[in-house]
């Protein structure tokens, strides 16, 4: 973990996860606390929104969702958290409930179930997604293997997300999401070119094996 | 589970469903929990909230405070409105119970206050 002493928002609290926890959900790693600090560093940004609706996608812990609350402290917004991982979601919400935040989780399939409803309204939307590259008949479990498990070039489930982004943020909502080099962050840019918005890289970090990168997507401003 | 996050389910996922809204609730365990009272949170969040929908889920879970038919922007300022508006969206909390697709009839468990949209493979 290597939050920098400058920050100047607490690290949400997780003195309440067992290891026990970590057998069913994805303790939170590099990936997750760089995620944080990307958060912290666009946090003007992210203030000057005036986010009413975010989203946490395969939120594991609810940290990343639970800092974001916490960040945004001073401006109440709904906080939506979703899990395909049920344990994950029941977790989640004692993470909030620890930080005196108030997170709403769902357990289902990415955004299933909230995309009708949600289209266009989200302003905040988080993912930090089974990025790791595994042989692809490891991808589609609904327990711990679905925090990590990401088929070739870890990007089955990143592409199945990514199509829906268009439809579920609003005009001015940022899009922020972990990926590592082997996922072709260059490609992804492209893709999402097509789909109208703009990609910047907002922190990049290795760790061990991994060079993670916080990626922030926004509409193409005309 | 708070009736503003039931105003954002659909259960459209299920094979053959149309809209499948708004879910009927089932109430188990209902509790109130208190919440800080922002009138600007209520105010910003109205127009995107399903106002029958709220409604109906209100009285399914025993609340029926007066939520008037409907909500137009000159009624915003008033802030006796504005509270039960609040404390239906935020303070009602379903901890246990289920929901239910208005047109299939199938079930969706709440348990500790999260609702499980999960479906078995046979059915998407």
């Amino acid at each position: 973990m290597s939050l920098t002493s400058l920050s100047h928002f607490p690290t949400p609290k997780i003195s309440h996860l067992s290891t026990d926890d970590f057998k069913f959900i994805y303790e939170p790693a590099e990936d997750s606390f760089l995620l944080l600090d990307a958060l912290e560093k666009d946090c003007v940004r992210i203030e000057k929104l005036r986010p009413c609706i975010c989203l946490e996608v395969g939120c594991g812990s609810g940290i990343c969702i639970t800092f974001l609350a916490t960040i945004l402290k001073s401006w109440p917004s709904l906080y939506l958290c979703t899990d395909i991982n049920h344990k994950a979601t029941e977790i989640a919400q004692q993470t909030g409930r620890e930080n005196g935040i108030n997170i709403q989780p769902v357990t289902t399939d990415l955004v299933e179930s909230l995309d009708v409803r949600l289209k266009g309204q989200v302003d905040i939307l988080l993912f930090n997604p089974p990025y790791v590259v595994t042989p692809e008949s490891e991808v589609g479990s609904k327990g711990i293997e679905a925090a990590w498990a990401g088929g070739e070039r870890g990007r089955q489930v990143i592409d199945r997300f990514l199509t829906k982004v268009s439809d579920l943020l609003s005009e001015e909502g940022l899009f922020y999401m972990v990926v590592i080099k082997e996922n072709i962050p260059e490609e992804i840019e492209q893709m999402m070119k097509k789909e109208g918005f703009d990609m910047e890289t907002v922190l990049t970090r290795r760790s061990g094996p991994e060079l993670l990168s916080i990626l922030r997507f926004q509409r193409t401003q005309a | 589970m708070k009736l503003l996050t039931h105003n954002f389910l659909t259960s459209n996922i299920i094979k053959g469903v149309k809209n499948g809204y708004p879910l009927s609730i089932l109430p188990g365990k209902v509790e109130m929990k208190e919440v800080d009272f922002n009138p600007e949170f209520i105010t910003r969040m109205l127009p995107k909230i399903e106002w029958s929908a709220l409604q109906k889920a209100a009285k399914e879970c025993g609340f029926e405070e007066g939520l008037p038919d409907t909500v137009g922007e000159e009624q915003l300022g008033d802030t006796d409105l504005l509270k039960r508006v609040h404390k239906a969206l935020l303070e009602i909390e379903v901890v246990e119970g289920k929901l239910v697709c208005p047109e299939s009839g199938r079930e969706f468990p709440i348990n500790n206050g999260i609702p499980n949209m999960l479906l078995n493979e046979d059915e998407v």
